[in-house]
C-alpha cells in the first residue's frame, strides 16, 4: 500500500454504507452473557426476594417480631395464622426470619464491601508501588493471613466484646487480606504491561494512571473474588451470633435463633431448623450468583 | 564515506528527498542544523543483588557510554541483536528510566534539571510506540478512549481530545465511526499497531521512538505500517528512532543507522554506506547473516555464531572482540574508539580495524565477508 491508496482509502467509503460493526463494553457484554445463565438468574431472583422483603420487612412481616406469648410457644407450622409456627417465646418464626434476613444481609454486605474497599485499594497501592511499600503492606496481611479466618474473626469480637458493629469490624478485618491479595497480584500483572508505561510516556501522573487505567482493569478479578465472600460473611455472622458475640438477644437475627432454639430441638425440631435453612438458601444463593458471575466474566477482554 | 550517501544533499544523481521540516515549524527552536536530540555518553546498569544483605554485587551494562544525535526530520535506525541493549535505550531516550550518568538535549534544551525542559514538556514532543502492539492499549477502554488520554491528560477537553482522536484514526487509515468504538481485541495486530500510532501522535510530537514497532506483525502487514509511518513522517515533521533487529526493515526505512553491541554503539553512518561497506566486523557478520530471497542461495556458515558475551562482565578491550575473526592483541588491551562525529554524512566505526594507527594488522582495511555463501543447484527436473 503506497501513500496514495492510504489517501484514496479514506476519501472512498465516506459516503458508502457500511454495516455497523456493534462494539460492546465489557460491562454489557457480561450483562449479556448471565441473560442467558438461568441458574444464576435464579438465584438472583432467589437473592431479590430475601432483599426485598428484609427491607419491606414491616410490610411483609405477618406479625411484630419482638411480641412474645406464653400461650403460643414453640407451636408446629401453621398453628392459627403462624405459617411457620412460632419459637420458645411465642414470637412468630415467619416475621423474625423477615427480620433476620436484614441482619443477615447486612453483615453479609457491608463487611465485604468495606473490606474490598480498604483491601482493594491496598493492594493496588502495594501492587503499583512495589519495592519496601509492598513489602510492608503485604507482609502485615500475611500476619492476618497466617490465622484462620473464623478463628480470627472470634478472637477479633471476643477481644472487643459483642454487638452488630464490633462484629462488623471483626469481618472486615478478616476479609481485608484475601481482597488485599487478589487486588495486588491483578495490579502487579497490570503495571508490567506496555500501555502503562505509555501513559506515563504521555505525561500521565501516577493517580491519573492509577484510577484510569489500572482501577478498571483490577476491578473485574477483586469483584469476582469479593462476590464470593458474601456467603462466608454470612455465615461467618451467623457463626459469631451462634456463639453470643453477635447481635443483642431481643433482635431477629438467624444465627442467633439457631441458637437460642437449640434448647427445643426435641420438642420442635423442625422449627428450629428453619434459621438454619435460611441461612443455607441465602448462602448458597450468593454462592451460585458469584459462580455465575466469574463464568460471566471471564471474557478475553 | 561514500559518496552515493542518501542524505548528503551533494550526492549528484540521486533524487533527494523532500525536506522533511519546513521553514515555517514554530516548534522549530535551533533551526535545521541544531540536532533535535542529542544524547551524550548514556549509561545505564541494571544492578544485581544478593548475598543474605542483598546488596549489589553486580551490573548488567546495559547502556554503557553512548552518544549519538538525532537531526531533524531524519529516520535514525537502531539495530543490533537480541539483549544489545536497544529497548534500554528507548527507555532512557523516553526518560522512562532514569539515566545513571549522561545527558540528554532536546532541540537546544537540556532533559531535567531546573532550567532544563520539563519531563512533562518533552512527553509533548517525544512519544513512543512499543513492540507489542496487545500490550501497549488498555483492554478495557475503547480505543479512541486510549488515543484521546494522552491530549486529556495535557488539559484538552474531552469533546476535543475525541474529534482529534477520530481525526487520527483516520489518518492511520482506520476509519473512525467504524473503529473508534472498538476495544482492542476487536482490532487484528496491525490495527492494533495503527492505533498505537496514533495514540503516540496525538500529542503531535516531533520526535517518535518506534521501538521493534512493526517486529511483531507480519509481512505484508509490517509493510504496510512502514508506508503508513513513511506518510504521516511527512503529514506531521516528524523525525523517527527506528529501533529493530530487522535488516531489511531498517534499510528502507533509515535515513542514517546505528549498529549497538553489548550496550555500545560499534557503527553510526548513512544507511547507504553502512548496507555497501560495514566498517565493523560485526555490522559485516550482520549483513551476511541477512537470508537471500531465492532459495538458492544459502548461508553455510554462520557469519557468527554463539551467544554476546555475558553483559555483567564484558570483555576487555573491544567488546566484539570474543567474536571477531579479526581479534588480535591490540583488540583485548585497548578500547577502540568510536571516532567524532562532524557532519550528517559521517560514517563512525568503533574499532581497530578502521584506524591506520592503531597497530591491528589489518589496520585501514574493511573487514572481508566471513560467511560462505553455497549456490544450491536446483534439482533438475
Amino acid at each position: 500500500m503506497t501513500d496514495a491508496t492510504i489517501q484514496a482509502s479514506l476519501q472512498t467509503g465516506a459516503e458508502e454504507k457500511l454495516p455497523q460493526a456493534i462494539a460492546r463494553s465489557y460491562w454489557r457484554t457480561v450483562g449479556r452473557r448471565l441473560r442467558y445463565d438461568y441458574v444464576t438468574l435464579f438465584f438472583i431472583l432467589a437473592i431479590a426476594l430475601i432483599a426485598l422483603a428484609a427491607i419491606f420487612a414491616p410490610l411483609v412481616a405477618p406479625f411484630d417480631p419482638n411480641k412474645t406469648s406464653m400461650l403460643y410457644r414453640l407451636k408446629p407450622m401453621g398453628y392459627k395464622g403462624f405459617l411457620l409456627g412460632t419459637d420458645e417465646l411465642g414470637r412468630d418464626m415467619l416475621s423474625r426470619l423477615i427480620y433476620g434476613g436484614r441482619m443477615s444481609l447486612m453483615m453479609g454486605l457491608a463487611p465485604v464491601v468495606l473490606a474490598t474497599s480498604i483491601g482493594g485499594m491496598l493492594g493496588v497501592v502495594a501492587g503499583f508501588a512495589g519495592g519496601w511499600v509492598n513489602m510492608l503492606i503485604m507482609r502485615t496481611m500475611d500476619v492476618f493471613y497466617a490465622f484462620p479466618s473464623v478463628l480470627l474473626a472470634v478472637a477479633i469480637s471476643g477481644t472487643m466484646g459483642g454487638g452488630v458493629a464490633n462484629g462488623l469490624v471483626a469481618l472486615t478485618l478478616v476479609f481485608i487480606p484475601p481482597l488485599c491479595r487478589v487486588s495486588e497480584a491483578a495490579t502487579t500483572q497490570i503495571r508490567s504491561r506496555d500501555f502503562v508505561e505509555a501513559a506515563r510516556a504521555s505525561g500521565a501522573s501516577t493517580l491519573s494512571i492509577i484510577f484510569y487505567h489500572i482501577l478498571r482493569n483490577v476491578l473485574a478479578p477483586v469483584f469476582i473474588y469479593a462476590s464470593s465472600l458474601i456467603s462466608v460473611s454470612i455465615l461467618l455472622a451467623a457463626g459469631l451470633s451462634f456463639l453470643g458475640l453477635g447481635v443483642e438477644p431481643p433482635t431477629a437475627d438467624w444465627g442467633l435463633m439457631l441458637s437460642t432454639l437449640r434448647q427445643s430441638i426435641y420438642v420442635q425440631p423442625l422449627i428450629c431448623a428453619l434459621p438454619g435453612v435460611a441461612i443455607f438458601i441465602a448462602s448458597l444463593s450468593f454462592n451460585l450468583v458469584s459462580d455465575g458471575l466469574r463464568q460471566a466474566m471471564d471474557i478475553r477482554a | 564515506m561514500t559518496p552515493e550517501s542518501r542524505t548528503a544533499p551533494e550526492a549528484a544523481g540521486q533524487p533527494s528527498r523532500p525536506v522533511p521540516v519546513p521553514p515555517g515549524d514554530p516548534r522549530d527552536r535551533g533551526g535545521k542544523a541544531q540536532p533535535i536530540l542529542t544524547a551524550e555518553n548514556l549509561r545505564r546498569y541494571f544492578p544485581i543483588h544478593g548475598g543474605v544483605l542483598m546488596r549489589k554485587i553486580a551490573a548488567v551494562k546495559a547502556v554503557d557510554d553512548v552518544s549519538f544525535t538525532v537531526l531533524k526530520g531524519e529516520t535514525l535506525g537502531v539495530v543490533g541483536e537480541s539483549g544489545c541493549g536497544k529497548s534500554t535505550l528507548a527507555r532512557l531516550l523516553m526518560c522512562l528510566m532514569p539515566l545513571d550518568a549522561g545527558k540528554l538535549v532536546f532541540d537546544g534544551d537540556p532533559i531535567g534539571g531546573a532550567s532544563g525542559l520539563s519531563l512533562r514538556e518533552l512527553r509533548r514532543n517525544m512519544q513512543i510506540v512499543f513492540q507489542d502492539s496487545d500490550a501497549s492499549l488498555n483492554p478495557r477502554l475503547p480505543i479512541e478512549d486510549s488515543i484521546a488520554y494522552g491530549p486529556r491528560v495535557h488539559g484538552m477537553p474531552k469533546g476535543a481530545a475525541r474529534k482529534l482522536a477520530h481525526d487520527l484514526l483516520q489518518r492511520v487509515g482506520l476509519r473512525p465511526e467504524l473503529f473508534g468504538t472498538r476495544y482492542p481485541h476487536e482490532l487484528s495486530g496491525g490495527q492494533k499497531q495503527r492505533v498505537n500510532i496514533a495514540r503516540a501522535l496525538a500529542l503531535n510530537p516531533r520526535l517518535l521512538i518506534l521501538d521493534e514497532a512493526v517486529s511483531a506483525l507480519d509481512k505484508s502487514v509490517a509493510a504496510q505500517v512502514l508506508n503508513l509511518l513513511r506518510y504521516l513522517k511527512r503529514h506531521f515533521n516528524l523525525t523517527y528512532v527506528f529501533i529493530s533487529h530487522d535488516l531489511n526493515v531498517v534499510q528502507y526505512i533509515a535515513d542514517r543507522v546505528l549498529v549497538m553491541y553489548l550496550g555500545q554503539i560499534v557503527e553510526i553512518g548513512p544507511a547507504d554506506a553502512i548496507y555497501r561497506q560495514p566498517k565493523h566486523p560485526y555490522t559485516r557478520a550482520l549483513l551476511d547473516s541477512r537470508l537471500d530471497p531465492d532459495p538458492r542461495e544459502r548461508v553455510e556458515t554462520a557469519p557468527l555464531s554463539g551467544d554476546p558475551p555475558n553483559p555483567i562482565n564484558p570483555p576487555s578491550g573491544c567488546r566484539f572482540r570474543t567474536r571477531c575473526p579479526f581479534a588480535e592483541e591490540v583488540c583485548a588491551q585497548t578500547p577502540p574508539e568510536l571516532g567524532e562525529w562532524i557532519d550528517r554524512a559521517s560514517h563512525l566505526t568503533a574499532c581497530h580495524m578502521a584506524n591506520p594507527a592503531s597497530g591491528h594488522s589489518c589496520a585501514g582495511k574493511l573487514p572481508p565477508s566471513t560467511a560462505r555463501l553455497a549456490r544450491v543447484e536446483a534439482v533438475a527436473s
